[in-house]
């Protein structure tokens, strides 16, 4: 019996390399938490599909190990396959199924024995119980999306994970999708996602993977990311246009508009915290006055998009 | 073993036939009804004997036979065919479930409906030719190992497809003229010497003989070598679909 501490899923040393010769994975290591809500972020083509993939069985790794609740995947796949749901990211569906017949289905390849009652609350869950005897083909394609859900959780799983849950889908249906995520998390389920949208894993994930050409180039609980990596930029306003940066501002790295109105200065969150105040003291001991001041702190994204740059 | 992982997809396959059975039964019983009212009773009646049986009866077995063929693999293929097209695929390959039982859910299915279907042939027959069965065990023995077998070669069709033409060009070029030449119409023993030697190497004819046997205890080859044929044809698919499942072809990456 695996103890709570021990990590929900370990990966180690897994290598991926298909027919064509293509290294999809190059030596991944990675361990989820149990209960926690991991974003595993990378661009196209970077390996999370197929992480995915090895992990849910659909895709045989060609090195490495990888346990689900302390389970192998390849020895002991039957008690590692029930511990997880997937919902993938392409909506492929039994178009001309009933979404009761198609959920009712998943639950029995799974193991489980008939639930009526669990399918029934899945889908009143997943506000598809309105819908449950109409055929998959007639529905939106956002309801398509919750019917792969419901058919993930219909053998209750300990591990879900969403490939691209909220791709291509209007914004009221992502914004209930988080909701549901969250409510799943609250009742012990570890839920890994892969996301193309930052906004979706800085709403959501507790950590951050970041994978890219087939290797973890960084796995951070996601404050302690946007914290360690995170830029801030003070942008000042000014009265009256500048010439050029005064020599004793020099030491703040400021960058000067080309109309000289506008000061901006960029510096790191964390290691710089008393820059604004320096600045704006050097700033009043030159007479300069400004009108307006804003700061930004850098999101998700751009960490993200440095990461991976930096990684190329 | 996930009897319930069997069950579902078992279930599952058994439901399509059913929503469609216009396509999945009625089609293949009125075209092989066809059969026995043209070539039976019309021309039957004016034909001789073949074995010391009516010709209008003497081609039942054979008739049968042609779409239980065409039926297992149409069945078995296009059942593992679909969910790799469709992409649903990956529940099943996620699922906690052998290949051997994805196999029995999926190769099960095809080849009940197929014993369904030639069932449904054979009572349709009696509506048209009056014909007696001499060895009703035997008779179901070879109707449920040809459903099997040929299930199983549809199901090793449906992994190789990688497109629909695919899924049809065996059953249209190979299987269905080896069912016409391997003697559906006619008793091997009615054609010239050297096509009776040549006809040997099509393994229908073995299939065809066997069942007619158990029908009117004639037969162009001995019961027991059709049989055996039939068991080395059916090691033969288990054989290939222990090579794709070890291989992961065309199924698992």
């Amino acid at each position: 019996m695996p103890s709570a501490t021990e990590p929900i899923i370990s990966v180690k040393d897994l290598t991926k390399t298909y027919a064509s010769g293509f290294h999809a994975l190059k030596k991944v290591d990675l361990e989820i938490r149990r209960g926690e809500i991991f974003a595993l972020l990378g661009p196209n083509g970077a390996g999370k599909t197929t992480l995915i993939s090895i992990i849910c069985g659909i895709v045989n790794p060609t090195r490495g190990t990888v346990r689900a609740d302390g389970h192998d995947i390849v020895t002991d796949f039957r008690l590692a396959r029930a511990k997880i749901g997937l919902v993938p990211q392409e909506l492929s569906t039994d178009m001309f199924e009933t979404v009761w017949s198609t959920v009712s289905f998943s639950r029995g390849l799974f193991g489980k024995p008939k639930n009526n009652a669990h399918v029934e609350k899945v889908l009143r869950e997943l506000s598809l119980w309105e819908k449950k005897d109409s055929k998959i083909l007639t529905l939106s394609g956002g309801m398509k999306r919750r019917v792969l859900i419901a058919k993930a959780l219909s053998h209750e799983p300990q591990i879900l994970f969403l490939d691209e849950p909220t791709a291509g889908v209007d914004v009221e249906l992502r914004r209930d999708m988080w909701a549901m995520v969250r409510s799943l998390r609250a009742t012990g389920v570890t839920i890994i996602l892969t996301t193309h949208y930052i906004e979706e894993a800085e709403q959501m994930a507790d950590r951050i993977g970041v994978i890219n050409k087939g290797e973890i180039i960084l796995v951070e609980e996601k404050a302690a990311l946007m914290e360690k990596l995170g830029k801030k930029q003070l942008i000042l306003k000014l009265q009256r246009p500048l010439e050029k940066i005064p020599e004793a501002l020099a030491q703040f790295a400021l960058e000067l508009s080309k109309d000289g109105l506008q000061l901006v200065s960029t510096f790191h969150a964390e290691r710089e915290q008393s820059k604004i105040a320096s600045v704006l003291r050097a700033l009043a001991e030159l007479g300069i006055e400004f009108k307006d001041l804003q700061t930004r702190e850098s999101s998700l994204e751009e960490i993200f998009v440095d990461l991976v740059r930096a990684r190329a | 073993m996930n009897v319930h992982a069997i069950r579902a997809i078992y279930m599952f396959e058994m439901a399509r036939t059913w929503r469609t059975v216009v396509q999945s039964i009625l089609a293949p019983v009125i075209s092989t009804s066809l059969y026995f009212v043209v070539f039976g009773s019309a021309i039957g009646s004016r034909m001789a004997e073949v074995d010391g049986v009516k010709y209008a009866a003497f081609i039942i077995p054979g008739l049968t036979m042609l779409s239980l063929l065409t039926e297992s693999i149409s069945n078995a293929s296009f059942g593992i065919y679909m969910p790799r097209f469709s992409g649903t695929i990956y529940e099943v390959l996620s699922a906690p479930i052998s290949f051997v039982e994805i196999l029995l859910g999926y190769v099960g299915a095809a080849a009940s409906k197929s014993v369904i279907l030639g069932t449904i042939i054979l009572l349709t027959a009696r509506a048209f030719v009056p014909y007696e069965i001499a060895h009703p065990v035997w008779m179901v023995a070879f109707l449920v190992l040809t459903a099997v077998t040929f299930s199983l070669f549809g199901f090793i069709i449906g992994i190789w497809a990688d497109g629909f033409e695919k899924l049809q060009l065996v059953p249209t070029l190979v299987v269905t003229p080896l069912t016409f030449l391997g003697g559906s119409f006619y008793s091997i023993r009615m054609l010239p010497p050297a096509w009776q030697k040549i006809t040997l190497f099509n393994p229908v004819v073995y299939l065809i003989s066997g069942f007619r046997w158990s029908f009117y205890d004639a037969s162009d080859v001995s019961v027991g070598t059709s049989f055996a044929m039939t068991l080395v044809f059916l090691a033969l698919c288990l054989a290939v679909i222990g090579w794709i499942f070890k291989t992961g072809y065309r199924f698992k990456a």
